[in-house]
């Protein structure tokens, strides 16, 4: 068996030379008797090969997307569970409701919070520390990127559940901060005003790391010449900076921008772990909410709704962001 | 705007010498030499940043071996004067941890397998085969790469229901057991793969499926391994689905008894110690498999990232 792959792969490189360098697209050019049916075959083993996933992707993906939509025109409840198809059909009325539903707006206006602030936050220190590390350092530079890329691999419950005793306003790490220098710390959690900023600073330092290392990715792929050139020409740092590896870090900050927003939008273990939304609904998110409406009071066609706005808004944010900052590059 | 200057400075590099920069300070030395105030700047700079980064970790580890008078004095105690295993064996005693963790292994293994499978499958044919649909399949792997997951959420707990799969470990499986990342990172590996090596084993005769198993998977090996630590990471850490999924506490996964314990409402659930305990028993198999493998991290998410 292993001969003939063996052989196979040796015919390849053998054939791999000027004459078959063609695509194997051109299908009817070269000798057709061969490559006709084989594309025929192609077409057949390629839908063998998709379909495993395309059947999990339409049971457990497809259908339930469509479900929820329809869901959220509906008064699903506990009952509908188990039978789903008794669930009446009420209109609009789910949506007009949430935005009359204060606590829906608070979640939402939370939820913006978070990341208004928590995005650019870490978007900043990420490109900050790939550029310490990329330009300033030439040892251990391995050591400080597993460092900082460490808390984006670890279990964000487990992280959570630290944090809490991490802010502990009296026997916590930073209470102990604040004792070192006279100070009494404040109750970050238990706080109206200070429990949403704590969850952006677990978030930040949970996620510097994912735009750090996409930063570096983007930093290691620009030419050392375009750098040394700059240099030459008597850029300073800053120039360099801002001339060089800002404009040309651009579609990588595209993406870290993208995908860091869309992982605030749906930010819940945090809250769900550290504060359940308290205190007063301070850090009640949009997902918490709807997890709580769906599966605590099981108003399963309002949670639904919950849901298509959240979906929505992600949908929207995304792409403003693609057009605003594709549109900077030009 | 100033991308355009870019390359214009290229062009006008070499006749320039280092001793024109003004930063240069007369040093002529090969190569680069930032001076070494400025390097050890930044090295004092990320430093700190590490010592922040690492703090959490720090002192969850020390605190999950302090007692309990340590554990609550205030101001803080910051490293254990005595150290005691009390919290470890609490946990154990109050969790059933081997439980959790067996749980959590299973359901991760199973995840894995089953994606590093299906999305090689998937990710062969968008890559290797010419096929009716290719276009709109890899279409709709793009917009499964886009959907938040909270979406689906509700109609899946229904379906689960309905199925009775609820606290099954294929209810905690079959979401996830083909995830459109896997379909992605595969297809940009396999492409790299010449077409005259798969064309020269058709025209010695070989299946489809025979070139997938014996020529294509061998030679996709790196990316079979960052795919199986993302998936396996992706699926011990998860939370949101095992939480909805699992009523019976004997079908918990490591997160789930966590959370439980942590939010239990009337408290009789556990000391700081003991929740303390529990995330180091949580995180360390993670930071241990992380700095082994590192590098497969930073690639995984590079490639994903450059597309």
């Amino acid at each position: 068996m292993s001969t003939t792959t063996g052989k196979a792969a040796e015919s390849a490189k053998v054939q791999a030379g000027p004459g078959t360098a063609k695509s194997p697209a051109a299908g009817p050019k070269g000798s057709p008797r061969r490559r006709k049916p084989s594309l025929g075959m192609q077409n057949m083993a390629g839908w063998l090969f998709s379909t495993p996933f395309l059947v999990l992707f339409l049971v457990f993906m497809a259908v339930p997307i469509i479900a929820t939509l329809v869901m959220s025109f509906t008064d699903f409840g506990l009952r509908n569970v188990t039978h789903p198809l008794d669930a009446n059909f009420i209109g609009f009325e789910n949506y007009t409701k949430l935005f009359s539903d204060e606590k829906f707006l608070k979640s939402l206006f939370n939820t913006a919070y978070f990341v208004v602030i928590g995005v650019p936050l870490t978007i900043f220190l990420g490109l900050i520390v790939a550029v310490l590390l990329n330009n300033g350092i030439d040892r251990a530079r391995t050591f400080f990127r597993v460092g900082f890329y460490a808390p984006v691999v670890t279990t964000i419950v487990a992280v959570a559940v630290v944090w809490r005793f991490v802010l502990d306003p009296s026997d916590g790490l930073v209470a102990g901060l604040f004792s070192e220098v006279g100070l009494t710390a404040p109750d970050f959690l238990g706080s109206e005003k200070l429990a949403m900023p704590s969850m952006i600073a677990m978030a930040v330092w949970r996620n510097v790391g994912t735009v750090m290392v996409l930063f570096i990715a983007g930093l290691q792929a620009i030419p050392t010449e375009v750098r040394e050139a700059a240099r030459l020409d008597g850029a300073g740092i800053w120039q360099e900076f801002r001339g060089i590896t800002i404009p040309l870090l651009r579609p990588t900050m595209l993406y870290a921008t993208v995908i860091t927003t869309i992982g605030y939008l749906n930010v819940f273990e945090e809250p769900f772990v550290m504060t359940q939304g308290g205190p007063s609904d301070s850090t009640l998110t949009v997902s918490l909410n709807m997890y709580r409406e769906g599966f605590n009071f099981f108003h399963m066609g309002y949670a639904s709704a919950m849901a298509y706005v959240l979906f929505v808004v992600i949908m929207g944010i995304t792409v403003l962001q693609l057009r605003l900052l594709k549109d900077n590059t030009k | 705007m100033s991308a355009t200057n870019a390359p214009g400075a290229v062009s006008t590099a070499p006749s320039k010498k280092p001793g024109k920069s003004e930063r240069g300070t007369g040093r002529k030395d090969s190569g680069r030499e930032p001076r070494s105030w400025k390097r050890i700047f930044v090295y004092v700079l990320l430093s700190l940043g590490l010592l922040v980064m690492s703090a959490p970790f720090l002192w969850m580890a020390l605190s999950s071996f302090k007692t309990t008078s340590e554990l609550t004095a205030s101001p803080p105690v910051w490293i254990p004067t005595e150290w005691t295993l009390d919290n470890f064996r609490e946990l154990l005693d109050k969790l059933d941890l081997p439980l959790y963790f067996m749980n959590s292994v299973i359901v991760a293994v199973l995840v894995t397998v089953s994606n590093l499978v299906f999305c090689s499958m998937l990710g062969y044919a968008l890559a290797k085969l010419k096929f009716v649909g290719r276009n709109k399949i890899f279409g709709v792997v793009l917009g499964a790469l886009m959907v938040p997951g909270n979406l689906m959420l509700l109609p899946l707990f229904v379906l689960m229901s309905k199925l009775q799969l609820i606290d099954s470990y294929a209810g905690l499986v079959l979401p996830f057991a083909a995830g459109a990342f896997g379909v992605f990172l595969m297809r940009q590996f396999m492409q790299s793969i010449p077409d005259e090596l798969l064309e020269a084993a058709r025209m010695d005769g070989a299946g489809e499926w025979y070139i997938f198993w014996r020529i294509v998977m061998p030679l996709v090996k790196p990316a079979l391994a960052t795919l199986s630590i993302f998936t396996f990471l992706g699926s011990w850490n998860n939370f949101v689905w095992p939480l909805i999924a699992t009523n019976d506490p004997d079908k918990y996964t490591l997160p789930v008894a966590l959370a439980t314990f942590a939010t239990d409402p009337n408290k009789a659930g556990g000391s700081n110690g003991m929740l303390m305990a529990g995330s180091f028993l949580i995180v360390l198999p993670v930071l241990v498999v992380f700095i082994a493998l590192q590098r497969h991290f930073t690639q995984g998410i590079a490639t994903a990232g450059m597309k």
